[in-house]
């Protein structure tokens, strides 16, 4: 009772101070006792949504991880707060506890309100899409030494959906940089990079083209590259990164980018490794948030049938608890995962194997 | 980066109205590489797009960059893929788009390659996201015959498939507009101006002297196409003789000895 009123005015004080930092969240935690538990927003999301969160649950109460799951639905009446299906109290609870996991969510045809997506990213501001890329051991692709970070810009850019029609026929499109956003994610790549023990951060670009645009996302990028003289900066045309990727994706490390070609480079490298259905994947948001989720679909057609690969949503939860500083617990997880797959004798259907979600679970659970 | 190589081409291209740019990727025999099958050309729209260089600063640390798509040059580039697959004997067209959310510009390109797509009720004509496609491109490439892309994409996706297919260092590719075709490397990516290549003289040859067979046969000259082109696929699969990007040792004078020499 005691350690929480001094908790609450802990939060009290730093929250007077610094309304919008890393630092609030990170402070109050070391004030808590190893033991006392921390909040996460748990989103199942749609089709195999509550099948595979259930998995990450049951991995996460096996490994013994300090996560209580606060688990918040998508409702089925637009809420005029926000606009969308997501409830005011879903958003809150994020802000609150800062890290959420969320599974696919398929958004409701129709209009009149905003995708789901786009509401979690402008709600919460998240500004970064981090996806780390490794090769599974034991999957066989035809690449088996990719082991590299994908940071995109998820703000601006190309996205902005500013377009309009000059005349009939001539259209134009709207691509936006600013100083602030290239700032903002370039500082997170190279925290990144320096917190994650990464060597190399490249900034991906088409500037010889785009002089202007492009240029000042990677002025941006040098300024930051100046504060880390540790970690070895270089910029790759963007042409030259597609075709070095499908030649060689070990050469790379982290990658940082903006819009589109986050969007574009990041879904090359997941098929590089094996598709959307194995790659984690990380949002980052203003005030220190962080909300994990699978990229994939909800894939209605098999829900319910307990046949779906909880791997991508499980990976995702392991980038969480990195986020959280909880490195053992993660790395305990991630080589249960990573151990099961490279056996081979569990092995969802995606992965050529039969077994259900519930035997695959219950491997990784036997491998911690 | 500013007023380099790529710049010049881009003056070539606009003066010169070289509104299609083609990069022909396919598997060589002899030349293995992780994917088989790959028999992809990539049709880019090389005049509009995200390429018109209309860029400005609103604000000190706000920039905006214009990337306009035009229905006349949407409709023209559609028009040269289906014409090239139907005299090429292809089945199929995809187009490359980002529509999903940029809905006016890329939903306009696909406005035009749809009402092109029912004058040839024989070519199979389907869509696809860029993000998915180049997933595609690097786990199932023998799903794709010929793309058609705006600029942007078209640049991304013909290098990623010149990749998988062996390297930028043997593909070919052509610019070619109403009036002029002019002949280059299909991908160059990672090439230009390096110095040391230019000391040591490892450039590949293979991908200019096929260029050069496409421009014969653009002059209407198939069987001295056909007889460089055969050359050049010889010494690929004999393997005797490669540039460094293709793992060998050779040359480039030693390479075009090589083709010389299988000249019949």
């Amino acid at each position: 009772m005691a350690t929480q009123l001094l908790r609450r005015r802990v939060n009290q004080i730093l929250s007077q101070a610094n309304p919008n930092s890393t630092l609030q969240l990170s402070l109050a935690r070391t004030f808590s006792s190893a033991t006392a538990p921390i909040r996460a927003t748990l989103f199942p999301g749609d089709g195999i949504g509550p099948e595979i969160a259930e998995s990450v649950k049951q991995v996460f109460r096996t490994a013994e991880v300090p996560i209580e799951w606060e688990e918040h639905y998508v409702g089925d009446q637009i809420d005029p707060r926000t606009q969308s299906f997501l409830t005011w109290e879903s958003l809150e609870s994020v802000r609150k506890n800062g890290v959420g996991l969320k599974g696919p969510m398929a958004t409701p045809i129709g209009k009149g309100h905003r995708s789901l997506n786009l509401t979690l990213r402008k709600e919460l501001n998240l500004y970064a899409n981090v996806r780390p890329c490794y090769s599974l051991p034991g999957y066989k692709t035809r690449y088996d030494d990719v082991n590299l970070i994908t940071i995109r810009e998820n703000t601006e850019g190309e996205y902005s959906g500013l377009e309009h029609q000059v005349v009939r026929g001539v259209v134009e499109s709207l691509k936006i940089i600013t100083r602030q956003a290239s700032l903002r994610v370039a500082e997170y790549a190279f925290h990144y990079a320096k917190t994650h023990g990464r060597e190399r951060v490249s900034a991906i670009h088409k500037a010889n083209i785009m002089q202007k645009t492009d240029g000042l996302f990677l002025k941006c990028c040098r300024e930051v590259a100046e504060k880390y003289p540790e970690i070895t900066y270089e910029e790759v045309v963007i042409d030259n990164c597609c075709m070095m990727l499908v030649k060689n994706p070990a050469l790379f490390d982290v990658l940082v980018m903006p819009n589109l070609y986050g969007d574009i480079i990041s879904d090359l490298c997941a098929g590089l490794i094996g598709g959307l259905g194995l790659t984690p994947s990380c949002n980052i948001g203003e005030g220190g948030i962080a909300l994990a989720e699978a990229v994939h679909g909800s894939a209605p057609d098999i829900a319910g049938k307990n046949l779906a690969n909880p791997t991508a949503l499980l990976l995702s939860a392991v980038t969480m608890l990195r986020h959280l500083s909880l490195h053992d617990k993660a790395d305990r997880i991630q080589n249960a995962i990573l151990s099961t797959i490279s056996e081979g004798k569990y092995r969802t259907a995606d992965l050529g194997g039969s077994s259900t979600t519930t035997d695959f679970t219950k491997a990784i659970c036997d491998h911690l | 980066m500013g007023g380099g190589v790529n710049s010049l081409n881009m003056q070539l291209r606009k003066e010169l109205d070289l509104y299609a740019s083609l990069v022909n990727c396919c598997n060589f025999q002899g030349l293995p590489t992780r994917h088989e099958n790959v028999d992809i050309v990539v049709i880019r729209e090389n005049t509009e797009g995200e390429y018109s260089g209309l860029e400005h600063e609103v604000v000190p640390g706000v920039v905006e960059s214009l990337k306009v798509i035009t229905k006349f040059c949407s409709e023209r580039i559609a028009k040269y893929a289906f014409e090239y697959a139907y005299l090429n004997n292809r089945k199929k067209v995809t187009a490359v788009h980002k529509a999903n959310i940029m809905k006016l510009a890329d939903g306009l390109f696909l406005e035009s390659c749809r009402e092109v797509a029912t004058k040839y009720p024989s070519i199979k004509y389907n869509e696809i996201i860029v993000d998915n496609c180049c997933m595609q491109l690097v786990s199932k490439p023998e799903q794709f015959d010929v793309m058609v892309t705006p600029n942007l994409y078209g640049n991304l996706v013909a290098n990623t498939a010149a990749g998988i297919a062996g390297g930028t260092g043997v593909m070919p590719g052509g610019n070619v507009g109403a009036e002029y075709a002019v002949f280059e490397q299909g991908a160059s990516a990672g090439n230009v101006g390096k110095e040391k290549m230019v000391e040591q003289k490892t450039a590949n040859p293979v991908a200019l002297l096929l260029s050069s067979s496409m421009m014969l046969r653009h002059l209407q000259f198939p069987s001295f196409a056909d007889r460089l082109e055969n050359a050049v696929k010889r010494v690929i699969l004999e393997g005797q003789y490669r540039t460094k990007d293709l793992g060998g040792s050779s040359t480039t004078q030693e390479v075009v000895d090589a083709v010389i020499a299988k000249l019949d």
